[in-house]
């Protein structure tokens, strides 16, 4: 959030002449009891106060980011014949989702300095406190590996439409294996490399419903929960054989 | 239908997890097993997480020894006073047994030890079991002699008490390990424990065959419960919608499963439920020893 607020400062003071005006398909994300993973589009225009400048192309990029949560990525390796995990990296910062669409390839309209500040791409938007020696980089490769496997780290070049320099939008996809939380939504407009502006927006993803109070008391209630589970197993197995002795009769 | 169960966090096949239930439901009647041996693996293969999938078998057996200790109540096959020396033994392994979970599940081991204790337990009953009942099947027709019931050591421990449904008078010491080391499998592989309870109970304690299965249900019931509790208030992994699921399926299947039973010779169904233990724990062995894909994995909880 900080260096968004002083990235948005430092953006503020040329008075940046292309802005972004956005729109979404939905606000919020609700986990239901049948849920199945969830589409957002997100679509906007760039307003200008001058003609739009020409000679370099307009770049835009739109991430959307799950809340951060510390995870350890373990390794396997094989001792006494069976495959036992071994050594462990604590990555302290990583999304628990993270998709960024681009309406090009986005080396090509974003320069690896505004890339490494901002923190776009999947690999700057990890982070691991230690050495850097090289060490966690195979447990870092690992956990996006894994994380984009179960859809959960998107890169989506050319996902991005742009239509006579003005109108853009996108359509974002997230899996059914969502963590909860507020999930912030970023649209970068670049010229040449460079970022000329930014618009954030946070999407709330949360279990509503039944979800919502079964989570709730499971977490806070722990003992009523606990004996819920039981009395609705006891009464399940009783119940059972009530309804088959009266068949058997 | 995909549902989405709130505490593993994943999205399932509403279907799926009643036709999985029902399926061991059917062969938990057919052979006289809780099947939590059975359903906690393929659990683990669907993808819930296994310390959820561990959580919430236990509370689904509670479901399932209920169901069939009120039939073993009704023909008075309960010996109650066996039952609570074990239960005793039950909860102190059970308490053991989280505390180990625990333990390992922050050492990141957790998926291994019950991967561990899965093989070495399939593989060892599902291997007796089958040469048990190669030597029933080629024995059957010629008639073997019964034979008495010897005096072991277990005999001769101190603290004796009189079992009088079991017709039993022996020392506590036995059964209270037994019941020790059934809580602790039943806390860390989410089963009941049944398919190594019942064979301890006949061979060690010399119990007679006919009050073995309810008394076995019902200590499990106490011990399921007690470590439904454990896991719900300490790691909050018990999936009550994941539970209700199995258990719709579970308890109609058995009761399928206790007609097809009927029908079968009693070697043909050991025979076939040692196969299948022996499948079972075949491919989680193999997964052990073979390289995985993957050999990186991602774990929520920090520290080491």
């Amino acid at each position: 959030m900080l260096r968004l607020i002083c990235l948005l400062c430092a953006l503020a003071a040329p008075a940046s002449a292309e802005e972004i005006v956005l729109g979404l398909s939905h606000d919020e994300v609700a986990i239901t009891a049948n849920f199945d993973g969830s589409d957002i589009l997100i679509f906007g225009a760039v307003k200008r106060d001058a003609p739009a400048p020409t000679g370099e192309d307009l770049g835009v990029i739109i991430t959307v980011a799950g809340p951060d949560i510390p995870v350890t990525v373990r390794r396997k390796e094989r001792r006494l014949g069976i495959w036992v995990n071994t050594d462990s990296v604590d990555v302290a910062v990583a999304p628990s989702f993270y998709a960024v669409a681009t309406n090009m390839p986005l080396s090509d309209i974003l320069s690896t300095k505004n890339d490494n500040g901002a923190r776009i791409s999947i690999n700057t938007a990890i982070r691991t406190f230690g050495q850097p020696d090289g060490y966690e980089t195979d447990f870092e490769d690992a956990l996006i590996r894994i994380r984009q496997g179960q859809r959960l780290y998107q890169t989506l070049s050319d996902a991005v439409l742009v239509e006579d320099e003005t109108l853009f939008r996108t359509n974002i996809s997230m899996p059914a294996n969502l963590t909860e939380g507020d999930y912030t939504a970023e649209i970068y407009l670049t010229r040449g490399g460079e970022i000329v502006d930014v618009y954030v927006t946070t999407i709330p993803v949360k279990k509503v419903g039944l979800e919502r109070w079964l989570y709730n008391l499971a977490h806070e209630n722990a003992m009523i929960y606990g004996l819920m589970s039981l009395a609705i197993a006891i009464a399940a197995g009783w119940g059972a054989s009530a309804i088959f002795t009266m068949f058997r009769r | 239908m995909q549902i989405y169960l709130p505490i593993a966090e994943v999205s399932v096949n509403a279907f799926l997890l009643l036709g999985l239930g029902g399926i061991v439901g059917i062969l938990s009647g057919m052979f006289g097993v809780g099947g939590g041996f059975l359903m906690t693996p393929l659990l683990f293969f669907i993808g819930i997480p296994p310390a959820v999938a561990v959580a919430t078998e236990a509370n689904q057996i509670v479901a399932s020894s209920f169901s069939g200790v009120l039939a073993h109540f009704k023909r008075k096959t309960v010996d109650l006073r066996m039952g609570t020396v074990l239960l005793i033994g039950g909860l102190v392994g059970s308490g053991l047994g989280i505390v180990l979970f625990n333990y390992l599940r922050a050492a990141g081991q957790v998926d291994l030890l019950v991967k561990l204790c899965y093989v070495i337990f399939l593989g060892l009953i599902g291997g007796l079991m089958f040469i048990e009942s190669l030597r029933a099947i080629r024995k059957s027709g010629k008639g073997a002699p019964p034979t008495r019931r010897k005096h072991t050591w277990v005999h001769n421990l101190p603290f004796k008490m009189k079992f009088r449904v079991s017709g039993l008078y022996i020392s506590v010491i036995p059964p209270l390990i037994v019941g020790v080391l059934v809580g602790v499998l039943a806390a860390i592989m989410g089963v009941g424990g049944g398919f190594i309870m019942v064979p301890a109970m006949i061979y060690l304690l010399g119990m007679p065959t006919k009050v073995v299965v309810g008394t076995s249900l019902f200590q499990i019931i106490f011990v399921t419960a007690f470590t439904t509790m454990l896991h719900a208030t300490t790691n909050y992994t018990v999936d009550i919608v994941l539970a209700v699921l199995l258990l719709v399926g579970g308890v109609i299947g058995a009761q399928i499963g206790t007609r097809i039973g009927v029908k079968m010779k009693a070697e043909q169904l050991r025979i076939l439920l040692a196969m299948m233990v022996l499948l079972v724990c075949g491919k989680l062995a193999f997964d052990l020893l073979v390289q995985p894909a993957e050999l990186y994995s991602i774990g929520t909880e920090g520290g080491h």
